[in-house]
């Protein structure tokens, strides 16, 4: 036994500084990021180029398509207009958002509670993403009026759906071998949801959220579209009838960088809270 | 010092029959099985693959009931089993989101006992499972032998009277094999539980077992019951001895004749 012992003991000494090894020194870092980021960077900054030449080349007015750097002397120009209508539309993205994971998560959990309840909601659901919205943005205006609320709504529509059939998914195929033990452990329902289902559901969650998170703000900019006073999709609207398309074109960018920054965000919070999701030997080695 | 409270230390099985419908064929899993392990007594249950040993340890530890036949626990019949009795699973089933450490301690947590004490418990006894040092790593980042001796650390924690466990030594090396074993004994030999052990290994069965029982394949019955009179504690020597030998050779035959 203590010869065994030692052997195991000297045989995790060497796991482990192996493991340190592997360790990357920080100043390959950056290197890493490079290799990893470059190509679409790269192949982004081609496209605009392409875009720039081109019309410059050809001349085309800049009422009908305007160059990537006519777009962008545009958005500073009118800055002062749009900060005012970009904060509107992300209060209305970020309240819908938050009724959507609200509304979202005590439906799936509901769902998760009764096979009954999920089998009599689960068309609802799914009837209610083919209401075409555009269709039911302007009756929204006729009941709520034109405030905040009928775009919240509208962006809700938009997100709980992703949130409630992931996390709902992600209760639903628990390991049914971890369920036994926990139970054969003398558990009960709460602690198996708990302990096993409900942190077993979380990863898929998150990919409902980054669904949900990339069509929300195109959710409240549609939302402004049919009636409002402020917000991204009624600058568009007004600038596209005066003709003014490099300013529609800075606001579709600023609702693309909004979009993948709330991206980023989600992603970067999914690394903070599931470290565990994303520690595999594999990575280990990818760093070599 | 060996007793638990809500637990039992006496497994006894009359006449379990058990059957799984499968694709709509009738597959008989148990056909009639009686088996004993009384209080303190380290049985060993070895069998071809797919006979029905881990259906076995589901009905006893109370995960499934029989079609016919009785599960006794302590003499009585208990209708619900959950929780009495230890169980390793033949996956080792850790929680990927939690550190090992928080991983072990997962019996202590149901039963609502302080999670700090389960924990230093659970760090005193590392270094015996190999486990020193990756207390806070993630199952993923471990070997399967590891994880291995994780669950079998989990089940251990658990605290009860009499443990199941299946083939716990199955994915790991001789070396942390033979270790493991003679950790299991030594334990045993402390407080006594009742363990009613899963294998394929014959040297395993002849070498921990007070008692081996031999199953058919399916349906899984009782072929042979074997006593194993060698004198404790068993030491290393003993495995080139004719007894054990003799003993060896009594359960392949049994095996091979299936
Ligand atoms: N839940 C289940 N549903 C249907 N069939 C099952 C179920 N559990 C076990 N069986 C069947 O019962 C038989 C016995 O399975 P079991 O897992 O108990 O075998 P085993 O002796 O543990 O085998 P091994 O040594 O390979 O682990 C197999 O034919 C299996 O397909
Ligand atoms: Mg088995």
């Amino acid at each position: 036994m203590k010869v065994e012992e030692n052997q195991a003991a000297s045989a995790q000494t060497t796991d482990s500084s192996s493991v340190a090894n592997l360790r990357v020194p920080l100043g390959t870092r950056p290197l890493r990021l490079l290799q990893r980021y470059a190509p679409p960077l790269v192949l982004m900054l081609s496209l605009f180029i392409a875009w720039q030449v081109g019309t410059w080349l050809t001349q085309v007015p800049k009422w009908l398509l305007p160059s990537p750097w006519q777009i962008i002397v545009a958005g500073v120009e009118a800055s002062d207009l749009l900060g005012p209508h970009t904060w509107q539309t992300l209060k209305e993205t970020w309240l819908g958002l938050g009724l959507s994971l609200v509304v979202g998560l005590a439906l799936a959990l509901v769902m998760d509670f009764s096979a009954l309840l999920r089998r009599t909601l689960y068309p609802l659901l799914v009837a209610s993403q083919t209401v075409p919205i555009l269709a039911l943005a302007p009756l929204l205006i006729i009941w709520f009026g034109y405030g905040i609320l009928p775009k919240v709504i509208v962006v809700a529509l938009v997100c709980f759906f992703p949130i409630v059939v992931s996390t709902a998914d992600g209760l639903r195929v628990a390991d049914p071998d971890l369920v036994a033990l926990l139970r054969a452990m003398g558990a009960n329902r709460r602690q198996i949801f708990f302990k096993v289902r409900l942190p077993g559901a979380v990863p898929s969650f998150f990919s409902g959220l980054k669904i949900a998170i990339t069509y929300s703000v195109v959710g409240a900019v549609i939302g402004e579209w049919v009636g409002a006073s402020r917000g991204l999709g009624i600058f568009m609207i007004r600038s596209s009838k005066n003709f003014l398309t490099d300013r529609v074109f800075a606001a579709i960018a600023v609702t693309s960088i909004l979009s993948i920054i709330m991206f980023v965000a989600v992603v970067i919070l999914e690394r903070c809270l599931l470290p565990w999701y994303y520690a595999h030997r594999e990575d280990v080695w990818e760093e070599v | 010092m060996s007793s638990y409270p809500d637990s039992v230390s006496e497994i006894e099985l009359s006449n379990v029959h058990k059957a799984f419908r499968l694709d709509g064929r009738l597959v008989t899993a148990l056909g009639g099985v009686n088996l004993t392990a009384r209080s303190g007594e380290f049985v060993v249950l070895i069998g071809p693959s797919g006979c029905g040993k881990s259906t076995l340890l589901n009905i006893i530890c109370g995960l499934m009931e029989p079609d016919s036949g009785e599960v006794l626990l302590d003499g009585r019949p208990v209708q619900n089993r959950t929780g009495l009795l230890g169980y390793m699973l033949q996956k080792d089933l850790l929680l990927p989101w939690r550190k090992v450490l928080d991983n072990v301690i997962l019996g202590p947590e149901i039963s609502g006992l302080d999670r700090k004490a389960a924990r230093q418990e659970a760090e005193r006894l590392m270094p015996h499972f190999g486990l020193e040092g990756f207390e806070h790593s993630y199952p993923a980042t471990l070997s399967g032998g590891m994880r291995q001796r994780t669950a079998l650390l989990r089940t251990f924690l658990c605290r009860r009277n009499a443990m199941l466990l299946d083939e716990p030594f199955g994915a790991l090396d001789a070396l942390t094999r033979r270790g493991l074993q003679e950790w299991l004994l030594d334990v045993w030999s402390q407080f006594r539980q009742t363990i009613l052990f899963v294998t394929h290994d014959v040297d395993e069965a002849v070498y921990l077992a007070d008692r081996v029982y031999v199953m058919t394949s399916r349906p899984g019955r009782i072929k042979l019951e074997l006593n194993v009179p060698l004198p404790r504690p068993r030491s290393r020597d003993m495995i080139t001895s004719t007894g054990f030998a003799d003993l060896k050779k009594q359960l392949l035959v049994s095996l091979e004749t299936e």
